[in-house]
């Protein structure tokens, strides 16, 4: 029984785990190409947990939501970028900051005034409202799979686009020499939109997945943002892959943290980001820099 | 960072008499609104020492705030109030001891990852008290208000002049710090952060340990928030995880540009105009946030260089002496 237990909880650390990589990967690439700390991709987050609470409510199912936020993320990234952060990439880090934290009241004021402060639960699509059986005393929620599944899946688009096609290539030169990029005459304002684009898009959807999981409630874009900095400082400066792995780390450590000694769990990944800084602090997965 | 003209300690000294003669004319509601202007004005301030003056914009620095704040409460408790020359020492301390552990561990990282990493920090203090029964959870609690009180006497002091007695305090405190500030930036050490600020390679290849200069500028700062969060827990006699929250720390980076990035006096002048600021918007419409996010935008995208930016034109952002800063010279190590 006590294995069983076990099981469920690292299950649950993969899936948020894997939940916190679609979110801290969009603010690793952002952070990585254009040199820009996004505060409001919390906000990303919480856009699509909501985009998930009204498609459920007005047609019963959430599975709509998923194109919507897919689509809906590439619009509003691209706003974003073409009407706001260009102007802001070569401004100092304070006026980056306030401008992402304006942004983050603005979308949560807006929520406020479209759905009210009210939390709301969402329910699970009806496809996956069942438990898979395991082994005989153990059976695991078919919708913790199949968000595991699709987050998988993602990450896998994602390291293909990156490691494999050309602007993807181009974004990884971008994050190591962004001067070469100007240099070798590519377009770097259309590799910065559609890297917001994606990044936006990717928060959007972890949003839509985690809607009937953790429900939706005000403010719940900071919780996911600052967990999500952690991802990053422990997974190193732009490296996508130090941040799915540094993501599992977090959500198995926070998960089994929460639920083997519920008193001092909500410090551990804290703890985990201290000793990291202490023993490499340019994170576990990123390049050295003296 | 130092005022370069006459002008401006002059202005600085008036608009001090101004405020000092300010409860002999104005209702009690409005004696409570300034406390509140200069508790939010010291933490400005001293937030100004890292993002202003040596360059580190930090997103934690409510935490030291907030610590201070919990400080007074498990200090007094429900019981009587304790003296402020117990309660300012032990909050201060405790603030300043927080800020050497944050600081030591996140000035180990650079840019943005030290701000990922501040706000981190910051969180989990947040959490500390939020999620445990240490300073009463979530809703937070009641305190009993510092008094003025030396060995056995007690300043006698009505109701009604309590918050007249508050007020003098906190800008007292207010001029004390900003006095400080100016002498700490005009030193040695100050024109060391300031060579930070502006390059920080060239100040460690002239043989300075920039990472002790950090930690000690970050431990300062971190004291003089815990001057201020004292004030509020004396201001309120309440509190509330809230204090620590993130929100409030981006709140105290508004102050600063507000009131402009390149100056001592900006967040002081920055927290002043956001206070009457949210009084004003407070008669208009309900939403704070709507426009608290609002003027931001404004700020950032009208006024990069804040309200003391406007009448001073002529003053760049980066100074950017030409020589090395003043003192640098003799402090070369001989070789």
């Amino acid at each position: 029984m006590a294995l069983s237990g076990f099981l469920a909880q690292l299950l649950n650390g993969v899936q948020y785990g894997l939940l916190l990589f679609l979110i801290a990967s969009g603010l690793t690439l952002i952070f990585g190409v254009m040199g820009i700390i996004n505060l409001a991709h919390g906000s990303m987050f919480m856009i699509g947990a909501y985009v998930a609470f009204l498609v459920a409510r007005h047609w019963g199912s959430m599975w709509l939501a998923l194109p919507a936020a897919l689509a809906g993320g590439i619009v509003l990234g691209l706003l974003l970028e073409r009407f706001l952060f260009r102007y802001f990439y070569k401004r100092e880090h304070l006026d980056q900051v306030l401008l992402t934290f304006a942004l983050i009241l603005l979308f949560e004021e807006t929520r406020a005034l479209i759905v009210g402060n009210d939390f709301h639960s969402v329910a699970v699509p009806a496809l996956f409202d069942f438990s898979v059986p395991i082994t005989a005393g153990f059976s695991y929620s078919a919708y913790r799979f199949a968000v595991i599944g699709i987050c998988l899946a993602l990450a896998a688009l994602l390291f293909f686009w990156i490691e494999r096609t050309k602007m993807g290539a181009i974004i990884r030169a971008a994050a190591e020499k962004p001067e070469m990029v100007d240099v070798l005459g590519i377009d770097a304002r259309r590799v910065h939109m559609t890297v917001f684009a994606i990044g936006t898009a990717l928060a959007l959807i972890a949003g839509v997945l985690a809607a009937p999981l953790y429900s939706v409630y005000p403010n719940m874009g900071d919780g996911f943002l600052i967990i999500c900095f952690v991802v990053v400082v422990i997974g190193g400066q732009g490296s996508v892959s130090g941040a799915f792995w540094s993501a599992l780390i977090i959500g198995l450590v926070d998960t089994l943290g929460k639920a083997y000694a519920p008193k001092v769990a909500g410090l551990a990944v804290y703890v985990l980001m201290a000793a990291v800084l202490l023993w490499r602090p340019s994170g576990l997965f990123g390049q050295q820099r003296t | 960072m130092l005022p370069q003209s006459k002008t401006v300690p002059v202005m600085l000294g008036l608009g001090a008499l101004v405020l000092a003669a300010l409860p002999l004319f104005v209702p009690g509601y409005y004696v409570e609104l300034g406390s509140y202007a200069f508790i939010a004005a010291m933490l400005a301030l001293s937030l100004q020492l890292l993002v202003g003056c040596t360059g580190l914009v930090s997103l934690g620095h409510a935490a030291f705030y907030g610590l201070a704040a919990y400080t007074v409460y498990l200090v007094t408790g429900n019981g009587a109030g304790r003296s402020i020359f117990v309660t300012l020492p032990a909050a201060v301390a405790v603030a300043a001891l927080a800020a050497l552990l944050v600081g030591s561990l996140s000035l180990r990282t650079r840019g943005f990852f030290f701000l990922m990493v501040t706000l981190a920090f910051g969180q989990m203090v947040f959490f500390l008290f939020h999620d445990t029964k240490l300073g009463g959870g979530t809703d937070g609690a009641f305190l009993a208000r510092p008094v003025l009180s030396i060995f056995d006497w007690q300043l006698p002091l009505t109701r009604r002049q309590r918050p007249i007695a508050v007020y003098y305090v906190a800008l007292a405190l207010l001029v004390a710090m900003y006095l400080g500030l100016v002498v700490l930036m005009r030193s040695m050490f100050g024109r060391v952060l300031e060579g930070i600020r502006v390059n920080e390679h060239r100040m460690s290849a002239l043989g300075f340990n920039t990472y002790r200069y950090k930690l000690a500028a970050f431990v300062i700062a971190g004291a003089l928030a815990g001057v201020a969060g004292h004030m509020w827990a004396m201001h309120r006699g309440f509190v509330n995880p809230e204090l620590i929250g993130w929100h409030r720390s981006a709140e105290a980076l508004l102050m600063i540009l507000l009131g402009g990035l390149t100056t001592l006096h900006g967040p002081i002048i920055g927290a002043l105009a956001y206070t009457g600021l949210g009084e004003v918007a407070q008669l208009i419409t309900e939403r704070k946030l709507l426009v608290e996010g609002l003027v931001i935008l404004f700020v950032v995208l009208v006024l990069p260089k804040g309200l003391s930016g406007i009448s001073l034109p002529r003053r760049s952002r980066k100074p950017a002496p030409k020589t090395p800063p003043v003192g640098a010279a003799e402090a070369r190590p001989h070789g």
